[in-house]
């Protein structure tokens, strides 16, 4: 393969190996008592996260959900600040007063923070892009939601509006096959989410989700074409929520065959498979894997070691 | 005025719709960022009610931008042009309509600053109120619901003077603001306007008409039909002070308390359903702060606990009016 196609997915096997280890090591938190409130999954969706934000520029923003941690490590933000923010500790992102990967928001690093409302960061990403499209800047807003966000009427507004407006927005569905435990085929009398969107007037691809040549290729289309002034484009990345909706959930309502069938469509396994048969030796690949590891355990040992938010601070900050 | 500033070169007899208008243009010549939003708002139609008229004339269809029916979707939207840097002006075509954008207002926009710092200064313009026959749908005085969300500003100007100040300060604020506008005062009310910058501080009352006897806290088109019944009560020689708190998040406790503490009475007046209103949030204020000082229950006079009615006997009978306050002022003065 070229070389800068190499690189590039060198560079995403280490940002989904290190979403994976960070995802393993909260759950480890959570098994162990040591966990704050409720957190969520992430297995299954790292070629997603990782792919889409790995498009984007450093002016672009990006408005991810609560399956999108690779999206908040390619962004920059670190694994002890998102670890913290997990622990509800005063370094973590948001200091404490937003719940795991709720409120994950930095400006700094073109990343909105998403409230639980999905699809509410849509149009949200939409009136970025409008932004932009405003004041001439070739920039580009990115969005996320699932297949249950995708059925809500502002899923349609949203779609709407940035076609009337040719908005600068690229919106990536992640068909994960459940909205929390009820599978697409119980919430969405049409279930072809690229054809809704068709409808709306938004241009709209399939896509693997858990391919992750695929994400990088159609997803940096679907950007390029917004730079360019050719408007939105939904990208439906299909894919499996491996786990329960959130920590809590068991997930007993998922018939085991259908994750024994994407356990081998594994998209961590896959891209290792990818960057193995192109040649890169074992031993790369394990030295990126031990590499992430210890950014997990060091995350969770500052996380561990950071102070609680001071009480006395609770009223600050409602107030710009 | 506030702030110092005065009414040089005032425009005299403008409208209470006119400032809202004036106050777009200023602010909008002044600051490139600001852009208005909304359901049928750009020119050559101007709104439902024309107060975009003058501002579409002169900015175009790229600053004064027609939505599609979809508030949450352009709700949503001003929050991600505003993050972005922009100040959005979102027009709702009638307050009652802003339920349908509430989760990208009480969810997103109210919390963000809070929750992870960011700015997200919008205005969403709210023409609200009732008095003018126009049923369930058309008449409301939803505040309440946005007081109730942390993170939100609350504005309600009652004079044309006051309209066209909060709003400029309204448009540079920081945060997202609800800016309540009363219909019935559009066209109805006329008084001086500046010309030029002068913004009135949110956060602070105006005394509308001294008195010694007894408190009068409201705000919007209530205001004028207080000062109206104290005119009438000066004649049976009591004396009534009228408080017009002008933004109802944050609000002005100091001048409320200051005047009860003098007056030793107090009456809340608003439009809106009494019933775990903006009132009772003052009220329970007055009686927690001024307990020694009261020499009467506080009382409070509010649109009645059922959908603001349609055929005149019924609306009147809803709403608080200047012979409504006089008499529950009398009642409290007779305690």
């Amino acid at each position: 393969m070229p070389t800068d196609n190499a690189d590039r997915l060198l560079s995403a096997y280490r940002w989904m190996q290190l979403t994976r280890t960070l995802d393993e090591a909260i759950h480890t938190l959570w098994l162990t008592g040591k966990g704050v409130g409720g957190t969520f999954n992430q297995r299954g969706h790292e070629a997603i996260s990782v792919g889409a934000a790995m498009c984007l520029q450093p002016d672009d923003v990006v408005a991810p959900m609560h399956r999108d941690l690779g999206a908040y490590l390619v962004r920059g933000i670190t694994p002890r600040r998102i670890m913290a923010q997990q622990l509800g500790r005063a370094t973590g992102v948001s200091g404490g007063r937003d719940a795991n990967i709720h409120g994950c928001g930095d400006l700094d690093f073109g990343v909105i923070g998403f409230i639980s409302h999905l699809p509410q960061s849509l149009p949200v990403a939409v009136g970025a892009a409008m932004a932009f499209q405003h004041r001439d800047e070739p920039r580009v807003a990115l969005t996320f939601t699932g297949d249950g966000g995708a059925i809500t009427g502002l899923f349609s507004e949203s779609l709407n509006l940035a076609a009337l407006e040719g908005a600068p927005v690229v919106i990536v569905v992640e068909e994960n096959q459940y909205a929390y435990s009820t599978p697409i085929a119980a919430h969405s009398a049409n279930t072809d989410i690229a054809a809704r969107a068709r409808a709306a007037g938004v241009e709209a691809v399939d896509i693997d989700g858990n391919d992750i040549e695929a994400v990088l290729t159609n997803v940096a289309a679907a950007v390029g074409s917004a730079r360019e002034g050719e408007g939105p484009t939904v990208v439906v990345a299909h894919t499996m929520r491996m786990l329960g909706h959130a920590i809590h959930d068991g997930a007993e309502y998922v018939p085991a065959e259908l994750l024994t069938d994407w356990e081998r469509r594994d998209p961590v396994d896959a891209i290792r498979t990818i960057l193995e048969e192109a040649g890169h030796p074992a031993h790369q690949l394990d030295e990126i894997d031990s590499s992430t590891r210890a950014e997990a355990d060091d995350a969770v040992e500052f996380a561990l070691a950071s102070p609680w938010p001071d009480p006395s601070t609770v009223e600050n900050g409602v107030w710009a | 005025m506030t702030d110092g500033s005065s009414l040089d070169d005032p425009r005299s007899e403008r409208t209470y719709l006119e400032a809202i208008s004036d106050a777009l243009v200023f602010e909008m010549s002044r600051d490139e960022n600001v852009v208005l939003m909304g359901e049928d708002i750009a020119a050559p139609f101007g709104g439902a009610f024309k107060v975009t008229k003058s501002a579409g004339e002169k900015f175009g269809s790229d600053r004064v931008r027609n939505t599609p029916m979809s508030e949450s979707a352009f709700i949503g939207a001003a929050n991600g042009m505003a993050l972005m840097g922009m100040r959005p002006v979102v027009e709702v075509q009638f307050a009652d309509f802003v339920t349908t954008g509430f989760d990208s207002i009480v969810q997103f926009a109210a919390t963000t600053h809070y929750r992870w710092g960011a700015k997200v200064p919008w205005v969403i313009r709210a023409p609200a109120d009732g008095g003018l026959r126009s049923g369930p749908f058309h008449s409301q005085n939803p505040e309440a619901w946005f007081v109730h969300s942390p993170g939100l500003k609350v504005v309600a100007p009652s004079t044309p003077t006051d309209a066209y100040g909060l709003l400029l300060s309204s448009i540079r604020d920081d945060n997202p603001v609800i800016f309540m506008e009363s219909k019935p005062l559009y066209r109805s009310l006329r008084g001086p306007v500046p010309t030029g910058d002068h913004p009135i501080s949110l956060g602070l009352a105006d005394v509308a008409r001294p008195g010694r006897d007894c408190t009068v806290i409201t705000y919007g088109a209530m205001r004028h039909q207080a000062t109206t019944a104290a005119e009438q009560l000066a004649g049976e020689g009591i004396e009534i002070e009228v408080i017009d708190l002008r933004t109802l998040k944050p609000l002005d406790l100091t001048t409320v308390l200051e005047s009860v503490a003098r007056t030793s009475r107090a009456l809340v007046v608003h439009a809106a359903n009494r019933l775990a209103g903006v009132g009772a949030e003052v009220a329970a204020v007055i009686a927690d702060e001024c307990f020694g000082h009261l020499d009467a229950p506080v009382r409070r006079l509010g649109g009645l606990d059922v959908p603001v009615p349609f055929s005149p006997p019924l609306e009147d009978a809803y709403r608080p009016d200047s012979d409504k306050i006089a008499q529950a002022c009398r009642d409290l003065c007779a305690w």
